[in-house]
């Protein structure tokens, strides 16, 4: 330990504290889930468990409906992303390129179904899904997972095509390209990026949705949110640990891949208004 | 005479009032044809509406002799270069300039014979692997210089390409295009807001203002005899002093020059700074005071207030503002005057 602090200079003693308080803070509780997935065995004052096991995941997969809450998230989740990229991309490239009354009026008020209390929100719309028969059935479940994201599709692609000046097209165009190979080849791949990020997003909010879904799906639509707080309150803490890694992997794996192509300001630039 | 391109009677308003009124221009073949004036001049609109980027209100635009103003742009036989954001960033220098080709259907072996040689041409060989990003402005410049040459248009577009590159490369970059354009023979259409790009560059200058063409001449016309005072003002240094015309002669104070115009009583006379002589005071000329001496480079310029006509800059010689102080009094002369109502 001495070599490190020699190497860092006294001055950045109290940085090194700071970024391990930081560390502990965000790391402890994801370290604690960890071990408690894998234990076997674990008495009260020990530091580590006394046998490490894989008998809780086994307990997990064996449950039917857990089972079957994990293959369905991800069938809702691919479902609201890809029916969000066809509703949104088109809606986005129109924010982006075509000025008419009240665009930036209706850019801002997809904000809005985030500017209420979710679940004020959720009660009137469940009040309209009984009237049209879209209670517990798996439309109005990816209705509400829709609107919920709704405001990331439309604001980050806009400013990705924002980001393509129009030059770049008339050039593509002036060279011999149609406005559908203009689209294709120019267009779409350089604002691609900030779809893939708002596409990411969508699909974790959806596999996270918990409170729409609930109160819309209920009882044949459970997710794996939904099933987690039963499995909270029924099981051991071991089962909602392993759980808990199962709902957190995707989250992890898809922010590090999306990471690879975006930066942070460009996440940023998506909820600029201009 | 070979018209390679012929604007008709062109129209185009802005919900803004901007735009351009009734533009009628023949451009040869090989030319290189400038559009000049200030922003909002409709020098864009112009130069959009040949590529086809802009629907015009009324008139008609013929490239060959065929109307082209209901074509879109990708089936023109223009090609444009723009300000900026020319390539795309997302594809490599050899992808940015196959692109067209492709699309043209031309063999692989032709178009990479193609792409080497417009390279060479804007001595960028070697550049194809590069992207975008990893080019200077200049070398981003000539690249879609060459992607539009790739495409062997039949009226070059430039829409102020060299701006936005610091003055000393726009200055190479303009005698660069010079030689392509000896070299290939390309009809060109240059829009620029600087005069100075305007004399160097082009066989013929369109001066446009308010969405008008106010001259239309060789760049050493347009610098001697302007045809209206904006275009007096507007190209290089220039003085004004008020004069009478009367008995065919225009006269400033004790000065008298022959009147070639059909002007007569109050108008305003033009002089170019180095059309102007400072003689000893006591001299036939107008009495003046020198203001100011400020020297630049091989020659100086000289502020004098020419009593009752105003400050007037003169262009001197190095050698000869030896015997010139501040507040010394002059006998100034003009050599040569245009008259403007």
């Amino acid at each position: 330990m001495r070599w490190y602090f020699k190497a860092i200079g006294p001055k950045k003693i109290f940085e090194f504290v700071a970024l391990a308080v930081f560390v502990i803070f965000f790391m402890g509780p994801l370290l604690n889930l960890a071990i408690l997935a894998f234990t076997g065995k674990w008495n009260y004052p020990d530091l580590l468990p006394s046998v490490w096991s894989l008998k809780w995941w086994t307990f997990v997969f064996q449950q039917q409906d857990i089972a079957k809450s994990i293959g369905l998230s991800f069938v809702i989740a691919a479902l609201v992303t890809a029916i969000s990229i066809v509703l949104c991309i088109p809606a986005a490239y129109a924010f982006a390129r075509i000025r008419f009354p009240l665009s930036r009026f209706f850019l801002f008020s997809f904000l809005l179904t985030h500017a209420f209390p979710k679940m004020g929100l959720y009660v009137s719309i469940a009040v309209l899904f009984y009237k049209f028969g879209l209670m517990n059935t798996l439309a109005g479940v990816i209705l509400i997972h829709i609107i919920n994201v709704l405001m990331f599709m439309t604001w980050i692609p806009t400013s990705a095509f924002r980001n393509v000046h129009t030059a770049q097209e008339e050039s593509a165009r002036d060279v011999g390209a149609s406005p559908f190979r203009v689209f294709r080849s120019i267009t779409l791949p350089m604002a691609l990026p900030g779809i893939l990020v708002a596409s990411i997003f969508t699909f974790l909010n959806s596999l996270d949705e918990a409170q729409g879904t609930f109160l819309v799906g209920i009882p044949d639509f459970k997710t794996m949110p939904i099933v987690m707080y039963s499995i909270i309150s029924d099981y051991p803490a071991y089962a909602g640990a392993v759980f808990s890694i199962i709902l957190t992997a995707p989250s992890i794996i898809l922010l590090v891949a999306a990471q690879r192509f975006v930066s942070a300001d460009v996440l940023a630039s998506g909820f600029q208004i201009k | 005479m070979n018209i390679q391109l012929s604007i008709q009677n062109l129209s185009k308003r802005y919900k803004t009032g901007d735009g351009v009124s009734d533009i009628s221009l023949d451009v040869k073949k090989g030319e290189l044809i400038t559009l000049l004036g200030p922003s909002g001049c409709g020098k864009t609109t112009v130069l959009r509406s040949i590529g086809g980027f802009l629907e015009p209100d009324a008139g008609d635009i013929l490239i060959e002799g065929k109307s082209v103003v209901k074509v879109p742009p990708e089936k023109r036989p223009t090609s444009m270069v723009f300000q900026g954001y020319n390539l795309w960033p997302h594809m490599s220098v050899h992808d940015n300039l196959a692109f067209g080709l492709k699309i043209r259907k031309i063999k692989k072996r032709d178009r990479e014979k193609a792409i080497q040689d417009v390279l060479e041409l804007v001595r960028l060989p070697g550049a194809g692997s590069k992207f975008p990003a990893q080019l200077s402005g200049g070398q981003q410049q000539r690249i879609a210089v060459a992607r539009s040459l790739l495409l062997n248009p039949a009226v070059l577009l430039l829409d102020e390409p060299f701006s936005a590159l610091d003055a000393k490369l726009r200055h190479e970059m303009r005698e660069e295009l010079r030689e392509i354009q000896a070299n290939t023979g390309l009809t060109m259409v240059f829009v620029t807001h600087d005069q100075e790009e305007a004399l160097s560059i082009s066989d013929r200058i369109v001066v446009m203002n308010h969405g008008n063409i106010e001259q239309i001449a060789s760049p050493q016309e347009i610098y001697d005899m302007p045809k209206s005072l904006y275009v007096a003002q507007f190209i290089g240094k220039m003085n004004f002093v008020k004069g009478v015309i009367d008995a065919d002669q225009i006269t400033v104070g004790s000065l008298r020059f022959p009147n070639p115009s059909r002007l007569s009583g109050d108008v305003t006379v033009a002089v170019r700074p180095e059309d102007i002589i400072l003689d000893q005071a006591g001299g036939s000329g107008l009495p003046g005071i020198v203001k100011q001496i400020m020297i630049l480079g091989h020659y100086a310029e000289v502020s004098v207030d020419l009593q009752g006509y105003g400050t007037i800059r003169a262009f001197q010689a190095r050698d000869q503002i030896k015997e010139l102080s501040n507040g010394q009094s002059l006998s100034v002369q003009f050599a040569k005057v245009i008259a403007y109502p």
